[in-house]
């Protein structure tokens, strides 16, 4: 129960989660609705780690769980962009397809060993800093490292930059953003591929750094979903993406350390006596995430700075704008 | 009209053009013919898969005729492994008519399931209540139990707008640890990850229950749900197609803007649609365990409400159309547990899922191929293809 220790496995275990949301940031920043997080991840998983049991090679592994994440996606792309599919839908069948494919790859894979995972770094100097070193610098895979680089990156891209206020314009209003002379179908083939790639990314970095190990449909587990909740819970911003990930990812940890003393300051602990109360505790994540969702519907309706404007509408060249 | 030219490189060598057109009328016989070749496609492209992973696609599909319509026996399990979806896909079709993408129908079957077990374990009613008495209680407690998980999103997209999808699938995620909680818990029978039987008078009776009356009853597991889904078919239909409230709920799908113009409450039509829809999926949770599994248990659901949403989509969220949607997706499903890898079944619903929405395209518009003139603007002409 220690709160640096809990503290240190929320960053490590919540980089899964801002990979993934970030990627549904620039998605949906562009104006689609990709629901298939959860698919793409495991597509990712799937893909680095069995790279990883037949060459050896982490980095190679996660190459190609990019890459495998961001191939599927592009599935959601051509039936949302040049179909004008319903993206809601589309993004389902996504996770199905994911899902599935994901089962029949992984066959036999958990019977793979141990790998070779990707390394971990302690930075000589920021690692004694009081507090943040321990959490952040200490013993944190590298990933979790790109992770804090990832962060600063996307918000400058999207705040601060000519191409990023391209994206902001054909995820709001599409129309004029095609009469400036934007390309919106290249611009939004290319962001949902973006959020693919980050999506696979985030599953490689289950498979290959956190939790290694292939676990079936379960090594995702549904944090694919909850990755959509934080992107809502953010609005849209990588910062508060960044800060919803770790502080959810410390507080599911924190819920599962609290099964193991036998007592608080002289008070017996129940989840200590009885193991069952463990289900209603496990309830808490998903509790937090609709409570995060609330809240950050709640707050997007007050200061009117919500969803993209035309998150989920189809653009049609040509026809009357949103 | 306008034409929708498809996004392309650069220059193309092609000397014809594909080209959208928005078809200002849908004959009448486009949207059966378009869902018909979507499902052919989707499982052409699933015997690809199917042969890629090592499998015979001949001999698979043949395999799921067989297994689940060439004989009564089979034919009664598959009518089984239906009933659930025909409730859960019920559920996803009015909900969705409404443009409410209720993704909780697992967890509204889960609750439903919890609801009528209460009514024997918690207890409510007494071991030796006869059926009469049992049978209603248990139907009316899952359907309350799947209404309430459908009220908590329900009223938070009416009153706070907040996204329903997220909010129903966290509430899945609940419900399946609600489960487990009471199945390891009071309810589990010396430490099984399942409760005790349920008294026979809370089963819902099967056909092969009357074996002694009718010989050729025997080993038909086929049981009352399935008329409870029928009559729950016929009474969504009727709400949606006759009623003064379902032509609210067609026209909020439709236009919410329009429905707000005529007057209509939108929110309170939320949470009404989203209760019933729960209901609905709760009597899948009731008819589960007492028609089928007869106790709760741990995974006693193989997914039904997540498959519910292929299925009302198939039926392009028409009730008549769920029944026969689920019936082919119930052989699908019991013939695909011998389907190896096991990934496979699941892959070719999101595949079916895929053609489908976007055979839609072909609903909304014209693909024409033109040809293109160099140095102009590509004309419509001779080369006109109707896709």
């Amino acid at each position: 129960m220690d709160p640096i220790i809990i503290l240190s496995a929320g960053v490590a275990a919540g980089t899964i989660y801002l990979f993934a949301a970030i990627g549904e940031v620039f998605a949906e920043r562009a104006g689609i609705l990709n629901l298939g997080v959860e698919g793409m991840m495991l597509i990712g998983a799937v893909a680095g780690f069995a790279t990883v049991v037949s060459t050896g090679n982490p980095w190679l592994g996660l190459a190609v769980a990019m890459l495998a994440g961001g191939l599927l996606s592009l599935l959601h792309a051509v039936m949302t962009i040049h179909f004008q599919a319903d993206q809601v839908v589309s993004g389902l069948a996504l996770t199905l397809v994911g899902v599935g494919l994901a089962r029949v790859l992984g066959e036999g894979l958990s019977k793979a060993g141990g790998t070779s995972l990707l390394p971990t770094i302690t930075l000589p100097g920021l690692s004694q800093v009081p507090v943040v070193g321990p959490v952040f610098f200490t013993d944190q895979s590298i990933l979790a490292y790109v992770g804090y680089v990832l962060v600063p990156v996307a918000w400058l891209w999207i705040h601060r930059t000519r191409p990023g206020l391209d994206l902001r314009a054909i995820g709001e209003y599409p129309t004029a953003a095609d009469a400036m002379g934007v390309n919106v179908y290249r611009l939004r083939y290319l962001y949902v591929f973006l959020g693919g790639i980050l999506a696979g990314l985030a599953g490689a970095t289950i498979t290959l750094a956190i939790q290694p190990g292939w676990f079936g449909d379960l090594t995702v587990g549904g944090r694919g979903w909850i990755a959509v909740g934080l992107v809502i819970f953010a609005r849209w911003d990588p910062i508060r993406v960044a800060i919803g990930a770790y502080l959810f990812a410390a507080i599911t940890r924190f819920l599962l350390d609290v099964q193991g003393p036998r007592d608080f300051l002289g008070i017996p602990n129940p989840f200590f006596f009885n193991q069952n109360l463990t289900y209603l505790l496990g309830m808490l994540p998903y509790v937090l995430v609709i409570l995060a969702v609330i809240a950050g519907s709640r707050e997007a309706t007050r200061k009117r700075i919500g969803a993209p404007a035309a998150l989920g509408v189809p653009y049609i060249r040509g026809e009357r704008g949103v | 009209m306008t034409a929708a030219p498809l996004p392309r490189r650069s220059r193309s060598l092609s000397p014809f053009e594909l080209r959208l057109e928005r078809r200002l009328d849908v004959p009448r016989w486009l949207p059966l013919a378009s869902t018909i070749g979507a499902v052919i496609v989707a499982l052409v492209i699933g015997g690809v898969i199917i042969a890629v992973v090592g499998g015979d696609p001949i001999r698979s599909y043949s395999h799921i005729l067989e297994a689940a319509f060439g004989s009564i026996g089979v034919l009664s399990d598959t009518l089984v492994v239906a009933t659930p979806l025909i409730f859960t896909g019920l559920a996803c079709a009015l909900a969705f008519r409404m443009r409410l993408w209720n993704i909780g129908a697992e967890g509204q079957l889960l609750m439903g399931a919890w609801g009528a077990s209460a009514v024997v374990l918690l207890p409510l009613l007494p071991e030796d209540a006869p059926a009469i008495l049992f049978l209603p209680a248990m139907i009316v407690a899952g359907m309350a139990a799947g209404a309430m998980w459908g009220f908590i999103p329900g009223i938070l997209k009416a009153r706070l707008g907040v996204n329903e999808i997220i909010v129903t699938l966290m509430l899945n995620y609940i419900a399946l640890l609600w489960i487990e909680f009471w199945v390891f818990g009071a309810w589990s029978e010396s430490g099984f990850q399942l409760t005790r039987q349920f008294p026979e008078a809370a089963w819902f009776p099967r056909l092969t229950d009357f074996v002694d009356q009718f010989k050729g009853f025997a080993g038909l597991t086929i049981h009352l749900g399935i008329v409870l889904a029928l009559v729950a078919a016929a009474f969504v239909w009727f709400i949606l197609k006759r009623s003064r409230w379902g032509y609210e709920i067609r026209l909020i799908g439709d236009s919410p803007s329009a429905a707000r113009y005529a007057g209509i409450d939108i929110a309170r039509n939320t949470v009404l649609v989203f209760m019933l829809s729960g209901a609905l999926a709760g009597l899948a949770g009731v008819s589960e365990v007492a028609g089928v599994v007869h106790r709760l248990q741990q995974n006693f659901s193989p997914g039904y409400g997540f498959t519910a949403i292929i299925v009302a989509y198939i039926a392009k969220f028409n009730p008549i159309g769920v029944v026969v949607a689920a019936i082919l997706f119930a052989a699908l499903i019991l013939a695909g547990r011998e389907i190896q890898p096991a990934g496979v079944p699941g892959m070719i619903q999101g595949v079916i899922l895929f053609c489908l929405i976007g055979s839609d395209v072909l609903l909304r518009y014209r693909v024409r191929f033109v040809r293109r003139v160099r140095g102009g603007p590509a004309v419509a002409g001779s080369a006109t293809a109707e896709a």
